[in-house]
């Protein structure tokens, strides 16, 4: 496979959101705003770039019995570095996403790449993967946030352009359901008709 | 490598050892910066809800098993103001904390939210700026008010569909203002007090308004 392709496949073919359906749990729960969703995508990207550099690099001295736990203390230790320096230098955003990042542990994206893909393969193409599954992760949750922004605040980014309240269920749980259920359908179709 | 009984134990040990040197590393240098957000997010909140002023006196003191600061600011040797840092535990998730900023006679000069897990899009609209729950306070004394949400028969706008996060902040600014009168009330008896204007009495009196508005609130459980 290609560099270039491996970045593609993450975003396209192999979106972690809406073909892998991995990471539902964040997903649901972020995407309040295109700021919260795009946060919560950027702070999984770097542990998934990180944990998959690290992980592709250690594969051969892991014994196959011991080789869960031994990524996810890797994982673990990386989730809790990006958590120390949000909390340090963007102390806005983790007062927002704070009870989320350290779930990022158990996100089944970062496990599921560590496992399906960086153990299987180079450092390189490892840490590219990262990044376009990462990005696939980010733009999928940009893209729920804005819809659930727009619909349930009226705003989007945070800039208003609807007067008082929007439909408030976009922004409660059922409303992460409907957008993504419908953002799904359409993406799917989308990429079907593109082969 | 092989899966014999040593390997595994050197391997995970190994990795664990180093992951947590890297962890450690990480608290190390961020310790500090992480301090000083918390501490100018403090700052901030400090001068958003008070006047000019060019001393502060934090008094750290205990209202219904929740820790309540009451900072006396003042300028040229006069009080300017109070900003106390106060709390409640009947948020909608839990535990949120204000900084509450009172004019020297007792009236609300700003409200600030200093933390808070509250839903997203509801309950955080408490955060914005001239929500209905700030503007229900803003320039006015609480023992001058009923103090609960319009649906319990107080004077308080809620905010829309978050109903216990409205309480929960009522619940919060009526400790600050009863840690307040506590404060002032002791600084009325020392020597600099007389400047203060008030009195035992009325001092007395407001706390137990604001005591009873709290078993009230309590007393409530709808839901949001």
């Amino acid at each position: 496979m290609n560099k270039l392709g491996i970045i593609i496949s993450g975003i396209v073919k192999n979106n972690p959101t809406f073909v892998l359906l991995l990471g539902m749990c964040p997903t649901l729960g972020t995407t309040t705003s295109a700021v919260n969703g795009a946060g919560m995508g950027a702070a999984t990207m770097a542990v998934l770039i990180m944990s998959n550099i690290v992980i592709s690099l250690v594969k051969s001295i892991i014994p196959s019995k011991v080789r869960i736990p031994a990524y996810i203390v890797i994982i673990a230790a990386f989730v809790t570095i990006v958590e120390l320096c949000m909390k340090a230098w963007l102390p806005d955003l983790y007062a927002t996403l704070g009870v989320f990042i350290p779930l990022i542990v158990v996100n089944c994206i970062i496990l599921g790449r560590a496992e399906g893909f960086a153990a299987k393969n180079g450092v390189v193409d490892s840490a590219l993967d990262g990044v376009g599954i990462g990005l696939g992760f980010t733009l999928s949750l940009t893209l729920v946030g804005a819809v659930r922004e727009v619909l349930g605040s009226g705003s989007v980014f945070g800039w208003r352009f609807i007067e008082g309240d929007g439909m408030l269920i976009f922004v409660l749980a059922p409303g992460a359901f409907l957008v993504l259920g419908y953002i799904m359908v359409m993406f799917n179709k989308l990429v079907a008709k593109t082969k | 490598m092989k899966n014999t009984l040593l390997n595994m134990i050197l391997v995970l040990g190994g990795i664990s050892t180093i992951a947590s040197a890297g962890v450690g590393y990480v608290y190390r240098i961020t310790e500090e910066p992480i301090a000083a957000a918390v501490e100018a997010n403090k700052t901030a909140a400090l001068g958003d809800v008070l006047p000019d002023f060019d001393a502060i006196v934090p008094l750290e003191s205990t209202l219904d098993g929740i820790p309540v600061t009451v900072h006396t600011a003042t300028a040229g040797g006069s009080v300017v103001g109070y900003a106390v840092e106060t709390a409640t535990t009947m948020g909608f998730s839990g535990e949120f904390r204000l900084m509450v900023g009172f004019a020297p006679d007792g009236k609300v000069l700003a409200v600030k939210v200093l933390q808070h897990a509250e839903t997203p899009g509801l309950g955080s609209k408490m955060v914005d700026a001239g929500n209905p729950l700030i503007a229900s306070f803003e320039g006015r004394n609480p023992s001058d008010m009923r103090m609960a949400v319009r649906k319990d028969g107080g004077e308080v706008d809620a905010l829309t569909a978050a109903t216990i996060t409205s309480r929960a902040y009522v619940d919060a600014i009526a400790r600050a203002f009863a840690a307040m009168l506590e404060a002032r009330g002791s600084a009325l008896n020392s020597p600099f007090g007389e400047a203060l204007g008030g009195g035992e009495n009325v001092v007395l009196e407001a706390r137990e308004g604001a005591s009873e508005n709290l078993t009230n609130d309590a007393k409530q459980t709808d839901n949001e």
